[in-house]
C-alpha cells in the first residue's frame, strides 16, 4: 500500500496513470515502475517461474527481477521492477498458460521430481525420443511472445569521447566523478536509474555539486552494456546507444544484494532488504505490513529506520551471526525487536499467495525451534560484486576473507574500480574510495596528481559465507530464473560436473535472463563446500557482454559498409540495369528488356557486340598509375611478365602472383612514357593490389611513386565490328593504331587515354576518361551508335563474350592455389627476369608434376537435358578429377562451352570426360582448344 | 575497439588498420635451398609474444611497423620503416 509523502520518493503524485494488468484495471503514479505501482496496489504476485510455474513476486527491485517478466503489448520480456509506468499499459505475465490466476502449468510443482538436474542432457539423450522432448519443450518454455507486427524503430547510434568515464552513481561513483573533474578530467558518469545517488535514493549531498559541476555529463537512466578494447563503452539509453570512448573507466557499479537460500524462499512477500527500502523510499510503497528481517551484516541494520519509519511492524531479527555486535544488539533493545542471534529461517510458510510465516531454528540445529507469523521476509545476508566490466576489462579478481566476495586484485592499465565493487561497504568509506579511485583516474589522464587517501578496511564481513539451509524436502531455491534447489547443485556435482563451469552448463545455475547476479555466488559456494575447495579456487564463470539484455533495436543498424557506384551508375538504371555485386561496387548484371527473359536479354546484348557495337562500363577496374625511373623495374618486379623493354604506346597483359607463385590478379600495362605507365587491376582486386603494391614499394624503396586513380578514372569498352567508324566521329586520335597499343587524345571534347583490346573478341577500344566526364562520353558514344544499333551490355555478356575467346577471369577461374602454369598461362611467364614476387616458388614447383590443367571444353552438339553448371565436379573412375569454372552457352557456336580444371593426364585436345551434375548424373565433354571462337583473333584486330 | 596510432595520422580506431603480417627477412632466393623457401613461405611463427608486423592505415594508404605484443594484446610501438629498422 502507498506510504503517505516521502522526502526523498520519485512518483509525482499529482500524475496518476491508469493501466491493465492480466485485464484488471489498476493505478499508480508518474515515476511508478511497473512493479512498484503493483505493489502499491497490494498485487504480491507479478509472474510465474520459467520451470515450476511457481508464483513470484519482487525479489531485487533493481531490474533483476525476471521473475516478474511481462508481456507489454508487442514488447516481450520487459522487468516489471525497471519499467517505467505508462498510462494506458496493458501487461500480462508471462511463464503462464492461461492467465496468472488460473495458470495451467501449476501442476509442474509437484512433479519437480520427474525434472531432475541436467534434465535437457538427459532427455535429449535418446535420439528416438528427441522429436517427442523437441515438441514439449517447445510448447512449454520461451518467455515472452515475440509480435511479428511491431512497428519497425530506428534507434540512433552516437559516438561519445570523454576522459574519465565513471561507471555507478552511487556514493563512490558520484565521490569518483567529482574528484577526477576536480582534477580537470572531462567526466561522462553513468547510472540506470533515473536518479543519481544508488543506494543513498538521492540523499546524497555530492549529487547537487556532481549535477552543477562543469566538467561532469551525467546519463540517467543508462547501463553501461560492455567492456571493449581501449576503454570502448557501450552506454544503452532508453532510445539511444552511445559508444563511448574513454581515456580511463572507474568501475563503482556498486553490488547485488544476495538472497538467504532456504525452503520456500521464493514466495512472494520474501525479498532483499535492499528491494524492500527502494519500495519504501522511491515508491513509497510499504511492502509488507509485518516481517521478519534475516540479517548477517550491518546493512540489515542500517535498513532497519526505514522500516520502521514506514510503519512496518517488525516481528523478529534472526541473525545468522552467533556474536552480533553490541551497538546493533542496542539498536533492537531500544526497538523492542527480538533478536534471534545463530538462527536461520528453515522454511517459510505460504497463505496460498505469499509468505504467511517462517519457521526459525538454531544454525545446524535438526529441529525447527517456533514459528514466527509474518507477510514479508526481508534478506539481508550478504553481497556480489557487479563486476562484469572489471572481467570483461581483463581484471584479475580474488576472493577476500575479510568480506567474502571477490575484490579486485590486479586492475588493467586505466581501469580503476571502487565502493561495493571493490569490497567497500561501509557509507563512508565508500565516499572516500570513490575520491581515491577518481582522483587515480584522472591522474592516469594527465590530470593532477594522485591523491594518497587511505580507506579504512571493513570491521566486519558485509557478507555471510554460508547463508545457506538444506532442508529434505527441497524447493530451497538457488536460482530463481531456473528453479534450481540446493539439491540439483548438489546432484550435479555428484554426477561429476565439480567444476564451476562445468556445473553451470550441466544444471544452467546462472544461464537464465539475470545471468546469475542472485545465483552465481551462492551456486559457487555449493560447489566449494561440496569439494572441499574455497570460493576462490572455484572462482568465477566468464561474464560477458551484455550486463542486462539490450534491445534489438539498439543493435540494429544500418550497414557501414559503403558499395561503390561508378559515374555512370545513372544511366545503367536509366537503361533498365539489373545489379549484381561486384568486390565493393555496383554492376550491371545485364539491361532489362520490357517482356524478354533475363537470357534473350543477354543473347541480345551479345549480339550486339559480335555483329554491330556495345559498350560495357569497365570503371570499376583498378586504374593505377606509376611514374619515376625505376617505374618499369617495379612493374618486372610484380608481375610475372617483362615491362623494361615495352615501347611507348604499347600495352601487355600483367598476371601477378604472390610469393607462392599463386595467380592473384591481372590487368593491362600501357606505357604512357619511358618513366610513365598506367595499368589496370581486376575490380575485386583493386584496392588490395594497390595496397600491396604500395607495401612492396616501402619495402623496395625504388625510385617511383605510385596514385591510385580508380575513382578518379571513368571507363568503358566500346566494342564491336561498328565501334571504329562509330568512335572516329568523336575522336581526334588515328584509330589506325595497332591492336594492343595505346594513344592519347580526346574523345567527345574529353582527354582520354585509348587502349586497343580484345577481351570480348570484337574490335574494341577501352576509353579512359576523367571521372567526371564519364557520363558525357558515355552519352556521346550511345548517341553516335544509334543508327548502328549500339546497346550497352552487362557482365553477364561479357562473361559470355570472353569465354567464347577463353579468356580466363582471375578468381572464376583460378582459385586460391592456381600456378600460372596450371591456369594456362605459361607464355606470360619470363622466368629469365632477374626476379620477381612467386619467381622462386615456380622455380621449385617447375620440376614437378601438375597437379591441374586449365583446359576449354564442349558439350557435344546433340547435347540435350541439363547442361553442366560452374563447380560441377569432373569425374573420373569414380573419383574427382576437376571442376568446371566457367560454363554458357554460346549462341555464335551453337554450343556449351566451358573452362574446367582436369588432371594434367586428361588435358590433351580431343580426350573426353565426364561431369557429374547435381543430380548425380553424367554428362560427357571433349576438351578443345581455345580461343573457342575466332581462333586467329582476326576479328579483334581489324574492323570487319 | 582497439585503437592504433599510425605515425602519420595519429590514433584511430582500429577498423581503419589492415594487417600485412610479420615482418621476416626473405632468404635468397638465387641461393636457398627449396625447403628453405618453402619455409619461408608457409610457415608463421604464431606463438604469443612481442611481433614486428606491417600494418598500413588504409585511408591514407601509410604502409609502417608495429610491435605488438601478442600474449598481451598491446600495441608497444609503431614507426615508419626504414631499412635500418
Amino acid at each position: 500500500m502507498r506510504l503517505p509523502p516521502q522526502s526523498s520518493e520519485w512518483i509525482t503524485r499529482s500524475k496518476p496513470l491508469r493501466f491493465r494488468f492480466e485485464g484488471r484495471a489498476y493505478a499508480g503514479f508518474e515515476g511508478d515502475s511497473v512493479a512498484s505501482a503493483l505493489a502499491a496496489s497490494g498485487v504480491s504476485v507479478l509472474g510465474h517461474s520459467f520451470k515450476y510455474h511457481r508464483p513470484r513476486g519482487i525479489l531485487s527491485a533493481a531490474n533483476h527481477d525476471v521473475n516478474a517478466l511481462m508481456q507489454a503489448g508487442g514488447t516481450p520480456n520487459v522487468r516489471a521492477d525497471a519499467m517505467p509506468l505508462a498510462e494506458g499499459m496493458a501487461l500480462t505475465a508471462v511463464n503462464t498458460f492461461g492467465t496468472l490466476e488460473r495458470d495451467a502449468g501449476r501442476f509442474l510443482s509437484g512433479f519437480a521430481r520427474f525434472l531432475p538436474v541436467g534434465f535437457y542432457y538427459k532427455a535429449f539423450h535418446s535420439k528416438r525420443l528427441f522429436p517427442l522432448w523437441e515438441r514439449m519443450f517447445r510448447a512449454m518454455t520461451g518467455l515472452g511472445r515475440v509480435d511479428f507486427a511491431t512497428p519497425r524503430l530506428r534507434t540512433p547510434k552516437r559516438y561519445g569521447f570523454c576522459e574519465v568515464l565513471v561507471v555507478g552513481a552511487g556514493p563512490s561513483g558520484l565521490s569518483a566523478a567529482l574528484a577526477a573533474a576536480e582534477q580537470g578530467a572531462e567526466v561522462v558518469l553513468v547510472d540506470e536509474q533515473a536518479r543519481l545517488g544508488g543506494s543513498t535514493h538521492g540523499a546524497s549531498d555530492l549529487i547537487d555539486q556532481v549535477t552543477a559541476h562543469p566538467r561532469i555529463r551525467v546519463f540517467t537512466e543508462t547501463f553501461a552494456a560492455g567492456y571493449y578494447a581501449d576503454h570502448w563503452v557501450p552506454l544503452v539509453e532508453p532510445n539511444r546507444i552511445t559508444k563511448m570512448r574513454a581515456r580511463a573507466v572507474v568501475v563503482a557499479a556498486g553490488a547485488y544484494e544476495q538472497p538467504a537460500v532456504f525452503r520456500y524462499n521464493d514466495l512472494p512477500g520474501i525479498m532483499l532488504a535492499s528491494a524492500a527500502q527502494r519500495l519504501i523510499r522511491r515508491y513509497a510503497v510499504r511492502p509488507a505490513q509485518r516481517v521478519v528481517v534475516l540479517a548477517a551484516n550491518a546493512d540489515a541494520y542500517r535498513a532497519l529506520q526505514d522500516f520502521i519509519d514506514a510503519g512496518i511492524e517488525v516481528a523478529a531479527m534472526i541473525d545468522l551471526r552467533d556474536a552480533v555486535p553490541a551497538d546493533q544488539q542496542s539498536m533492537l533493545a531500544a526497538l523492542h525487536i527480538p533478536l534471534h542471534a545463530g538462527h536461520c529461517i528453515v522454511e517459510a510458510i505460504s497463505s496460498g499467495k505469499r509468505v504467511a510465516a517462517v519457521r526459525i531454528a538454531a544454525v545446524g540445529a535438526a529441529t525447527p525451534a517456533t514459528n514466527i507469523a509474518c507477510d514479508g521476509v526481508f534478506m539481508s545476508v550478504g553481497w556480489a560484486p557487479a563486476a562484469p566490466l572489471l572481467y570483461q576489462a581483463g581484471t584479475k579478481m580474488r576472493y577476500d576473507e575479510g568480506v567474502h566476495q571477490f575484490v579486485p586484485d590486479t586492475l588493467p592499465d586505466g581501469v580503476f574500480a571502487c565502493g561495493r565493487v571493490n569490497g567497500i561497504h561501509t557509507p563512508a568509506a565508500r565516499l572516500l574510495d570513490g575520491e581515491r579511485a577518481g582522483s587515480a583516474a584522472a591522474a592516469h589522464c594527465g590530470f593532477g596528481t594522485m591523491k594518497a587517501v587511505s580507506v579504512p578496511a571493513e570491521a566486519e564481513s558485509p557478507t555471510h559465507p554460508w547463508p545457506i539451509v538444506s532442508h529434505p524436502k527441497g524447493k530451497n531455491f538457488i536460482d530463481f530464473d531456473e528453479d534450481l534447489q540446493l539439491a540439483d547443485l548438489e546432484n550435479a556435482i555428484q554426477e561429476g560436473f565439480d567444476n564451476i563451469e562445468l556445473m553451470k552448463r550441466y544444471s544452467t545455475v546462472g544461464m537464465g535472463p539475470s545471468q546469475g547476479k542472485h545465483s552465481n555466488m551462492n551456486a559457487l559456494r555449493v560447489l566449494a563446500r561440496a569439494t572441499g575447495s574455497t570460493p576462490g579456487e572455484v572462482g568465477t564463470t566468464t561474464a560477458r557482454p551484455f550486463f542486462h539484455p539490450v534491445l534489438m533495436s539498439h543493435l540494429a543498424g544500418r550497414g557501414f559498409t559503403p558499395e561503390r557506384r561508378t559515374p555512370m551508375h545513372p544511366r545503367h538504371e536509366a537503361a533498365g540495369a539489373v545489379w549484381m555485386p561486384a568486390g565493393v561496387w555496383q554492376r550491371p548484371e545485364y539491361y532489362a528488356v520490357a517482356w524478354q527473359s533475363r537470357a534473350a536479354c543477354i543473347e541480345g546484348e551479345v549480339l550486339a557486340v559480335r555483329q554491330g557495337i556495345g559498350l560495357i562500363d569497365v570503371g570499376t577496374l583498378g586504374k593505377l598509375e606509376i611514374r619515376g625511373p625505376q617505374a618499369a623495374e617495379f612493374l618486372e618486379r610484380v608481375y610475372i611478365s617483362k615491362y623494361v623493354g615495352l615501347k611507348v604506346g604499347m600495352t601487355r597483359y600483367a598476371v601477378m602472383c604472390d610469393e607462392s607463385g599463386v595467380v592473384i590478379d591481372d590487368g593491362v600495362v600501357a606505357r604512357l612514357a619511358d618513366d610513365h605507365f598506367y595499368f589496370t587491376t581486376t575490380t575485386s582486386g583493386a584496392a588490395l593490389i594497390y595496397r600491396e603494391l604500395s607495401r612492396w614499394n616501402t619495402l623496395w624503396k625504388l625510385d617511383c611513386g605510385l596514385v591510385n586513380l580508380t575513382g578518379a578514372m571513368a571507363a568503358m569498352n566500346l566494342a564491336g565490328p561498328k565501334a571504329k567508324s562509330v568512335l572516329a566521329g568523336l575522336t581526334d586520335v588515328d584509330l589506325s593504331f595497332p591492336y594492343l597499343a595505346v594513344r592519347e587524345g580526346s574523345v567527345a571534347g574529353v582527354p582520354a587515354r585509348l587502349l586497343r583490346v580484345g577481351f570480348v573478341g570484337e574490335w574494341g577500344v577501352e576509353i579512359h576518361v576523367p571521372a567526371e566526364h564519364g557520363a558525357a562520353v558515355w552519352d556521346a558514344l550511345m548517341e553516335a551508335g544509334k543508327p548502328h544499333g549500339i546497346r550497352p551490355f552487362g557482365v553477364e555478356a561479357q562473361r559470355l563474350l570472353r569465354l567464347e575467346k577463353g579468356h580466363i577471369i582471375i578468381g572464376q577461374d583460378t582459385d586460391g592455389l592456381t600456378t600460372p602454369g596450371e591456369a594456362a598461362l605459361d607464355w606470360a611467364v619470363k622466368m629469365d627476369k632477374a626476379l620477381f614476387v612467386g619467381q622462386r616458388s615456380l622455380q621449385a614447383i617447375a620440376g614437378k608434376p601438375r597437379r591441374q590443367q586449365l583446359i576449354g571444353f564442349m558439350l557435344p552438339a546433340d547435347h540435350a537435358g541439363d547442361a553442366p553448371k560452374e563447380c560441377h565436379l569432373v569425374i573420373e573412375n569414380g573419383e574427382i578429377a576437376g571442376r568446371v569454372t566457367s560454363i554458357a552457352w554460346s549462341p555464335a557456336l551453337a554450343r556449351h562451352i566451358g573452362l574446367a580444371y582436369v588432371r594434367s593426364d586428361m588435358a590433351t585436345e580431343g580426350q573426353v570426360f565426364s561431369i557429374r551434375l547435381s543430380d548425380g548424373s553424367m554428362v560427357m565433354a571433349n576438351v578443345v582448344k581455345t580461343p573457342f571462337y575466332d581462333p586467329d583473333n582476326l576479328r579483334q584486330k581489324e574492323p570487319a | 575497439m582497439k585503437i592504433m596510432t599510425c605515425p602519420v595520422n595519429g590514433p584511430r580506431a582500429i577498423s581503419e588498420f589492415s594487417y600485412g603480417g610479420e615482418i621476416r627477412t626473405m632468404p635468397d632466393p638465387a641461393t636457398c635451398s627449396d625447403d628453405a623457401w618453402a619455409d619461408y613461405i608457409f610457415n608463421r611463427n604464431g606463438s604469443p609474444g612481442v611481433k614486428c608486423e606491417w600494418w598500413c592505415h588504409t585511408p591514407s594508404n601509410t604502409w609502417f611497423v608495429a610491435e605488438r605484443d601478442t600474449a598481451r594484446d598491446v600495441i608497444l610501438r609503431t614507426y615508419l620503416y626504414t631499412v635500418a629498422s
